[in-house]
């Protein structure tokens, strides 16, 4: 276009320059602690940016892999995701369903309901208590039931189907006789598959990521989660528990701050390698929330 | 009464109509009554002295009632950790409320669909990654030998102990917060941008409106309504910072400007089980927040025309 000015050739520069650093800022430190977890110690103290592993050491993965509290945490992880994930999803989607059908009794008392405990909840104290009353403290119930529902989840769950299931698909299957049973199960379900996968992504990473509910909620060490691991063994500073006490003494050294490097990279890595395939269903999700808001 | 009656027998009759889409409901419904309601009702103990074998109805009443917030407000911790609490989110909603519009609206200016996917999968990938793991990056790139010291040394001659001195902590919090949302918060900007007619701009390339103009009086005033959701949002947040991180940042050294509400509670609350008096502190905070959140709304409200409820 002749029209296009000299500004806006100067914006463009600039933008794009915008945009680069972004994008450095953002994946760099991802980045570096990955190549840091397999160079050399030396190299990685001295402060240096790590561009690509210039001295290959892999001292810390043989470790990491040797040590067990970390895969007792991993597979602790695995088993509070899928099952609290199936759990949540049972849970939220018929209900999601019933709060967005018009004709439901008492509609919008429920979705008042729901929605007050966005903005008003008992603390943590008193979940705790509960927690303790119904007898589900320190067992896998604590990480998987109360965060069956997420109302946020619950209220995108809503809009999807307030949009997508037309009121005129469920009056006619009503008039074929179709119970509501019937309505969900063989014609909202099949056409869902975007809001399963949409609350399969939300679920499986807040429970995947959650900490402090594994802290309140669990007393045994040895079913903590991974994050929970992680958190002993970076920030509590306890790395070098890994290393067994016949080491050397500088040896131990390179390897402990190695390890955390290695560590972090084996509990994010899960994550971020699913990321690009899922990635379009988390903006859609995002998207299908910020309607109603 | 007859009324009611009539109300009543309305109401049951809808219910027998579709008392299935219950049955739908009911895990849910559960679930809200056992783990929000309940704990709600719970709230009760702020006001007694609680005793774990005698239950919520069993203990005693507080004497006076607010024993337990007097006691919190006659402490030296009420004035720190309510300060520190409104100036972490007062200073996160005032820097990472406008970054994530800014950054909405110069990457709907760059060329290519392909690019601007790009650059967008990018910008929220760090919002997959844990407050661990987060905080454990923190952690490992602001040690003294770790490579941010080494551009700070490049820049001042010397590094700074970054993670356990109290004046960066805020900083630091603010801006791995940024790392951490920016592209996510982003999204509903972008979509909201996306979905502006192209007649819009037309017309303003033909009276010769630059890139930088039509920026500024286009896109900023069509997104505004969602901005001002969002800041509804984030003020009626105010008192519930994203406690996981600030209690994963804590280090000794630092809690005077890192202990907030939430963490104390939980410190007193389940480290040293004093069940009634943090739960009373839990529930002054609780009860601020609620009644920022319905002034923010009704500002807003007045003034725009847009809010939450």
């Amino acid at each position: 276009m002749k029209l296009k000015s000299g500004n806006d050739k100067v914006f463009d520069v600039i933008n794009a320059l915008i945009m680069i650093v972004i994008c450095l800022v953002i994946a760099y430190p991802l980045y570096y602690v990955f190549m840091a977890s397999f160079t050399d110690p030396g190299i990685v103290n001295s402060g240096k940016l790590l561009l690509w592993p210039e001295k290959l050491f892999l001292g810390g993965y043989q470790k990491i892999f040797a040590f067990k509290p970390i895969w007792t945490g991993y597979w602790n992880t695995i088993r509070y995701t899928v099952l609290g994930t199936l759990t949540a999803i049972a849970v939220t989607i018929p209900c999601g369903y019933a709060l967005s059908r018009k004709d439901l009794a008492g509609r919008r008392l429920w979705n008042f309901l729901f929605t007050f405990t966005m903005f008003f909840n008992g603390g943590i104290i008193p979940l705790y208590l509960v927690i303790n009353k119904i007898g589900i403290y320190d067992t896998i119930f604590a990480m998987i039931l109360p965060g069956a529902v997420s109302v946020y989840n619950l209220i995108v769950c809503r809009s999807f189907f307030d949009t997508s299931v037309p009121d005129e698909l469920i009056e006619a299957s009503k008039l074929d006789g179709c119970t509501d049973f019937g309505i969900f199960f063989r014609i909202v379900v099949p056409v869902s598959s975007t809001i399963i996968a949409v609350m399969l992504l939300f679920y499986a990473t807040s429970i995947w990521n959650s900490f402090i509910n594994a802290l309140m909620f669990m007393g045994d060490q040895s079913k903590m989660p991974l994050q929970v691991i992680l958190r002993s063994l970076i920030l509590s500073n306890q790395a070098s528990s890994v290393l067994s006490s016949g080491t050397e003494m500088i040896e131990r050294q390179k390897l402990a701050e190695q390890l955390k490097y290695g560590v972090i990279v084996v509990s994010a890595m899960p994550l971020l390698v699913v990321y690009p395939f899922v990635q379009k269903y988390f903006a859609k999700g995002v998207m299908i929330g910020a309607v109603k808001g | 009464m007859v009324r009611v009656g009539m109300w009543t027998k309305k109401v049951k009759k809808k219910i027998q109509h579709n008392w299935r889409l219950y049955v739908l409901m009911l895990p849910a419904i559960v679930w809200l009554a056992v783990f929000a309601y309940y704990p709600m009702y719970g709230l009760l103990i702020a006001f007694k002295d609680f005793k774990a074998a005698s239950g919520i109805v069993g203990s005693p009443w507080a004497q006076p009632l607010w024993k337990h917030f007097a006691d919190f407000f006659s402490t030296s911790v009420a004035r720190t950790v309510i300060v520190n609490t409104i100036a972490l989110s007062l200073l996160t909603i005032l820097i990472s409320f406008p970054i994530p519009i800014i950054f909405a609206l110069l990457l709907n200016q760059v060329r290519g669909k392909k690019r601007r996917k790009a650059i967008q999968t990018i910008s929220y990938a760090p919002y997959f990654i844990s407050n661990v793991v987060v905080v454990s990056i923190l952690n490992v790139i602001c040690a003294p030998s770790g490579f941010v010291n080494t551009i700070i040394k490049g820049l001042i001659g010397h590094p700074l102990l970054l993670m356990s001195s109290a004046e960066y902590f805020r900083p630091l919090y603010i801006i791995s917060n940024i790392w951490q949302s920016m592209g996510f918060s982003a999204i509903v900007y972008i979509a909201a941008l996306a979905g502006i007619s192209p007649d819009y701009y037309e017309a303003a390339i033909m009276d010769g409106a630059g890139k930088f103009k039509r920026i500024l009086y286009i896109d900023i005033p069509l997104i505004m309504p969602t901005a001002i959701i969002m800041l509804i949002l984030m003020v009626g947040n105010v008192m519930t910072v994203g406690y996981e991180k600030v209690y994963l940042m804590q280090a000794g050294t630092n809690t005077q400007v890192s202990e907030i509400i939430s963490t104390y509670v939980y410190k007193v609350g389940l480290q040293n089980a004093q069940y009634s008096f943090a739960t009373a502190v839990g529930l002054f905070n609780a009860v601020v927040n609620f009644v920022i959140l319905v002034i923010a709304n009704q500002i807003a409200k007045k003034v725009t025309d847009v809010s939450i409820f």
